[in-house]
């Protein structure tokens, strides 16, 4: 655990410990195992592209994390990655010459809108997020399939893809050079003062107010990136990829679980973002390593399930005692 | 959205309480949007010349209601105690399969309990990830639901299973204009109702809802509690695959998926006005939830409107219902607290 | 449930309670890693050079021998019906009398249709079809369609719903065979059914529209693969998912024509239709197996994206079957592949309205209409793709020559 807990109080690092640190092990293990069962798996090309497969998830989990952190839930990320994978083929339909840059500064202005419109709905009209982004996900699907009459009307053009699919210098794809600046603004992000009132708002509303915070500022402007998060990954996923009606089918429950792996809290007040980055890798590590070990496609489903359920449960065992020591402001952890 | 209490799936929020005198009780108003539905739906399609309130629709409608009206029933139950599932939806294809399976080999009664045993099986898990693991419920029932389907797709290539036609009387047989299905969601609802409403059981379910952790410093076995809300959860789920395995005629691996009875649950247990944190409502509203959601399908149906339309509608409503309870207690924002 | 069997109903208190979870995930865990049949398709994929054997795991048990040599049997026959219209086409017609059905009243026809879904391109583009082909004909005055959203327990009350609204013939698009069959036997009783697609398990229906179907589609591909791929070949077999019977026969039609040659099957793997996830399989197979020499695939959906896997990789796209979508096709002509695309028609989605007035004027119809189900091929690739239509528009339509035609397709020009 030399890796950096980005924070400074005492304090804070126990709890960082304690909810981060079973993910480290668990991303130790599985990238051993990838090189067990690969070893060609660290040459730099094939590990580059491994990187830049997990790259959307990783963007998205670090979004997500900004949202979970302050107390709440994004369920609409995987419709915003589809309906920007969308969006942008029907423009290009619409308007084959656009430039590349526009469109995805356009894509991800309207993800920051999608999560204004489920910030100021939660925070508000006081609707729980998780019903909030749930209906902010059967809208966005339905209206941009009801516009399209069902599936995209036109295709992704080269330069579009390009920072999903081209590499920099010619071995240095572009969707990792997105992540890490990604990563790094997140982690800068969470450092600043507005990450402390994250956390804080996350931990205990009552006394981030009291202390002068404006938590619902806070809580919206989580929502706001978390959406922008999803645009640049649908601008990811859309040039890895190519058109797909169902591009971010799935995402929204991946991205939760790759927090939860890094050890952060549902319900807000815990956890680091570099830890819930880490639990994406380790997600996407555990796909790579099922398809490498030629795992029944039909059984790989369990075998995650199981995994994910483990992996948090030791998360949650192991440093159970460290957490009932505090007075626990939160209850419990069957919420 | 009030919770002041914490130990919550959506955080506490500063300076809310409950007021004691409630603006619109959300059970009262599940009902009346109900009626609502129904009365414009009726208006709007009177209008285009047709005729909404015939008996062929009424019971599409009841019928319609009974498979997702088990799922929510069995949801309000967790919801309540404060814990979630996500599981449900792989849960009811297992179960059809397994229904259908064994009423092939062996007899219907056997086929029952096997499913119900099956169900309770799968929900005492669920609750013991939770409780015991300390996993989330969100995480722990969405990793059980993972664990189902590779367990699905693994052993079923398609519908299997043959339900004989003696079975198959429950969903496909009428009392008048009633449909014999909806008896069992009666049923099965009246008796969640009374569980949760006049047991010491349901007492604790809430109080574990409302507030885990006074809960447990008075007594409660707050654990316990979460571990049988779930396996009555998941017993409710049971029910619903029994249906649905007597209306299909045979086990399918994707009935409860592709109707995404997971979400769909969820959607109408909070339109019935329980709270997703626990704690405060149950399964009168619930039913009314699911009410508004069989009606507006119907009038969808009658309308013939574009199917991705009907997802912006659904999303809309589910919103503006969740708002519009949140109303009172938004107006209680800022009093003091005790 | 093995997994969960193991646990007794322990007292839920305490410690117990935590030690009863632990034990139960260790329970889950061992029967994940344990519970793979020894001869299941998971095990010749794994890392082990797997040059024994057939590659390709066992047989589907959805596998009819029957049924599959009659498929190849028709997809050779010459198909009876006005040249150039494959959808009013019939492939050895046992007709039926259709008198009975004869429409009585005066006044037009209420059409009535309860679909499945909308849920991907395929169906899509079918519906456009229909609705068009409804505009073909001034004779339907109404035309009534209810969309069970994918859920099998919907359509069975959509159908209920539609036989209590006096349509004078009904056309189902079954959601699922089984499922399905009791419903469809109810409406049989009251209004003349027409059943396409997939079928159900009953013959009430006055007509079943289908095309050749899955094993004539998996053979063709495989048996493209088998004469283009050098013997020895390795190949990569791409699924969309378990456990649907359309697909399925699809595979095991395949399954049959690869183990017969020399080819070696070196991978069977599930993408979920997703095409990210496509590129992932096949990147990871590139790296585990050297080079892959030939990609077999159920549906078209992903093809585009597991090419582009190949060219990322920097290696040449080795011979592959796709599917009748839009952005293959153009895929194929830019990139001057080596490819075929069989099809599962969308013309087919025309047939049932022509059957349904057939019906109604008392004129003969097949008991089971069988409809050809043309490939694509180098030869005729420049017939079917025509530009400006939009990525995945299915080209093996038929629409060409319906009204709205491309605009309502979501094409220009």
């Amino acid at each position: 655990m030399t890796t950096a807990t980005v924070t400074h109080h005492g304090k804070r690092v126990v709890r960082a410990l304690g909810t981060g640190a079973p993910v480290y092990v668990l991303l130790a293990v599985l990238l051993a195992a990838l090189a067990f069962t690969d070893p060609g798996f660290y040459e730099p090309d094939r590990f580059l592209s491994f990187v830049k497969r997990a790259a959307p998830l990783v963007i998205l989990a670090a979004g997500q994390y900004l949202v979970i952190v302050c107390g709440e839930f994004d369920l609409s990320v995987g419709a915003i990655v589809t309906a920007g994978v969308v969006v942008a083929a029907e423009l290009y339909g619409s308007f084959p010459g656009a430039p590349w840059l526009l469109v995805t500064a356009l894509l991800l202005v309207a993800g920051g809108v999608a999560g204004l419109v489920s910030g100021l709905i939660t925070t508000a009209l006081r609707v729980p997020s998780f019903i909030t982004t749930l209906g902010m996900m059967l809208i966005l699907e339905g209206a941009v399939f009801f516009w399209t009459g069902g599936s995209p009307q036109g295709a992704l053009p080269t330069a579009f893809r390009q920072l999903g699919r081209g590499a920099a210098f010619g071995w240095l794809p572009w969707a990792v050079i997105v992540c890490l600046v990604v990563g790094a603004a997140a982690v800068l992000l969470m450092r600043s003062d507005f990450g402390r009132t994250l956390v804080a708002t996350g931990d205990s509303e009552r006394a981030a107010a009291l202390a002068g915070v404006r938590v619902a500022r806070a809580r919206i402007i989580a929502f706001v990136l978390s959406g922008a998060a999803a645009a640049i990954a649908a601008v990811l996923v859309g040039g890895f990829s190519g058109v797909s009606a169902q591009a971010g089918r799935g995402y929204e429950f991946e991205a939760i679980t790759a927090v939860v792996l890094g050890g952060v809290v549902l319900g807000g007040g815990r956890g680091s973002v570099v830890a819930a980055m880490a639990g994406a890798f380790s997600l996407q590590a555990l796909f790579t390593l099922l398809n490498l070990q030629g795992v029944s496609g039909a059984l790989e489903s369990t075998v995650q399930g199981c995994i994910v359920i483990a992996a948090v449960g030791l998360g949650a065992a192991d440093w159970s005692r460290l957490r009932r020591r505090r007075t626990n402001p939160s209850g419990g952890q069957a919420s | 959205m009030t919770a002041t209490e914490p130990g919550r799936l959506v955080p506490p929020r500063a300076g809310v309480r409950l007021r004691r005198i409630r603006l619109g009780d959300p059970v009262v108003g599940v009902w009346l949007a109900a009626l609502t539905v129904t009365l414009l739906g009726w208006i709007v399609v009177a209008a285009r010349g047709g005729d909404f309130l015939t008996t062929t629709n009424a019971v599409a409608i009841l019928q319609n209601s009974v498979a997702l009206g088990l799922v929510a029933v069995g949801q309000s139950a967790v919801i309540l105690t404060g814990s979630l599932d996500l599981s449900v939806a792989y849960l009811i294809s297992l179960g059809t399969l397994v229904a259908a399976e064994t009423m092939a080999s062996g007899g219907v009664v056997t086929a029952v309990i096997a499913v119900l045993a099956l169900s309770a099986a799968v929900g005492l898990a669920n609750g013991l990830i939770v409780t015991g693991l300390k996993v989330n419920a969100f995480i722990a029932t969405l990793g059980t639901a993972f664990i189902l389907r590779g367990w699905i797709e693994d052993n079923y290539t398609g519908p299997a299973g043959k339900v004989p036609a003696s079975f198959q009387h429950l969903g496909y047989d009428r009392v008048g204009p009633v449909p014999v299905s909806v008896f069992l969601l009666a049923a099965v609802a009246a008796a969640v109702w009374f569980l949760t409403r006049r047991t010491r059981l349901g007492h604790h379910m809430y109080a574990t809802g409302g507030d885990e952790h006074a809960a447990r410093l008075s007594g409660v076995r707050t654990r316990r509690t979460v571990v049988i809300a779930h396996i009555i959860c998941s017993l409710c789920v049971g029910a619903a695959a029994l249906f649905l395995a007597a209306r299909l005629g045979a086990g399918a691996p994707w009935a409860g998926t592709e109707a995404r009875y997971d979400l769909e649950s969820i959607a109408a247990v909070v339109l019935g006005g329980t709270a997703l944190a626990g704690g405060r409502g149950g399964v009168a509203g619930t039913l009314g939830g699911v009410l508004v959601l069989a009606v507006l399908d119907s009038v969808f149906n009658q309308l013939a409107v574009d199917p991705f339309f009907k997802n912006v509608v659904r999303g809309v409503v589910i919103i503006a219902a969740v708002a519009v309870y949140a109303r009172p207690r938004r107006a209680a924002k800022g009093r003091p607290t005790a | 449930m093995t997994a969960i069997r193991p646990l007794r109903r322990s007292p839920l208190r305490g410690r117990a309670l935590t030690s009863a979870a632990a034990l139960l995930v260790a329970g889950l865990l061992a029967s994940c890693t344990s519970d793979t049949p020894p001869d299941s398709p998971a095990a010749p994929g794994s890392a082990s050079a797997s040059a024994d054997d057939s590659g390709s795991g066992k047989q589907s048990e959805f596998f009819e021998q029957a049924e599959y040599d009659r498929q190849l049997a028709l997809a050779k026959e010459q198909p009876q019906g006005p040249a150039g219209k494959p959808w009013e086409q019939m492939l050895s017609p046992e007709l039926i009398d259709a008198a009975r059905y004869k429409k009585q009243k005066a006044g037009g026809v209420h059409l009535c249709f309860s679909n499945a879904g909308v849920f991907n391109p395929w169906r899509q583009v079918g519906l456009k079809n229909m609705t068009a082909e409804v505009e073909l004909h001034k004779e339907i005055t109404k035309f009534t369609v209810l969309d069970a959203q994918g859920k099998d327990d919907k359509q069975i009350s959509d159908i209920q719903e539609l036989t209590g609204k006096g349509c004078d013939a009904l056309i189902v698009s079954p959601n699922t065979t089984a499922t399905l069959t009791p419903a469809v036997e109810q409406a049989c009783a009251k209004v003349p059914v027409i059943v396409f697609d997939r079928g159900v398990e009953t013959d009430c229906a006055v007509t079943f529209i289908n095309p050749v179907g899955g094993y004539g589609y998996g053979a063709v591909a495989a048996d493209f693969l088998v004469e283009k791929v050098k013997p020895k070949g390795k190949i990569l077999a791409l699924r969309i998912s378990p456990g649907v019977d359309v697909l399925e026969t699809r595979w095991s039609a395949a399954k049959v024509a690869f183990d017969k040659s020399e080819l070696d099957v070196v991978d069977v793997k599930f993408t979920d239709g997703d095409p990210a996830k496509t590129k992932s399989v096949v990147t990871d197979a590139l790296t585990r197996h050297g080079s892959i020499d030939g990609v077999w695939m159920d549906s078209g959906a992903t093809a585009v994206a597991a090419v582009e896997a190949f060219e990322d990789a920097g290696q040449d796209v080795p011979p592959i079957t796709g599917e009748d979508q839009q952005d293959f096709l153009q895929a194929w002509k830019e990139k001057k592949l080596t490819a075929i695309a069989p099809t599962y028609p969308t013309f087919q989605w025309r047939t049932p309205v022509i059957a349904a007035l057939r019906i109604l004027q008392g004129q003969q119809v097949p008991k089971e209409w069988k409809l050809p189900q043309p490939s694509i091929t180098q030869d005729t690739l420049d017939e079917y793709l025509k530009p400006g239509m939009p990525p995945l528009h299915y080209a093996m339509c038929g629409c060409a020559d319906l009204p709205g035609f491309p605009k309502d397709w979501g094409g220009k020009g």
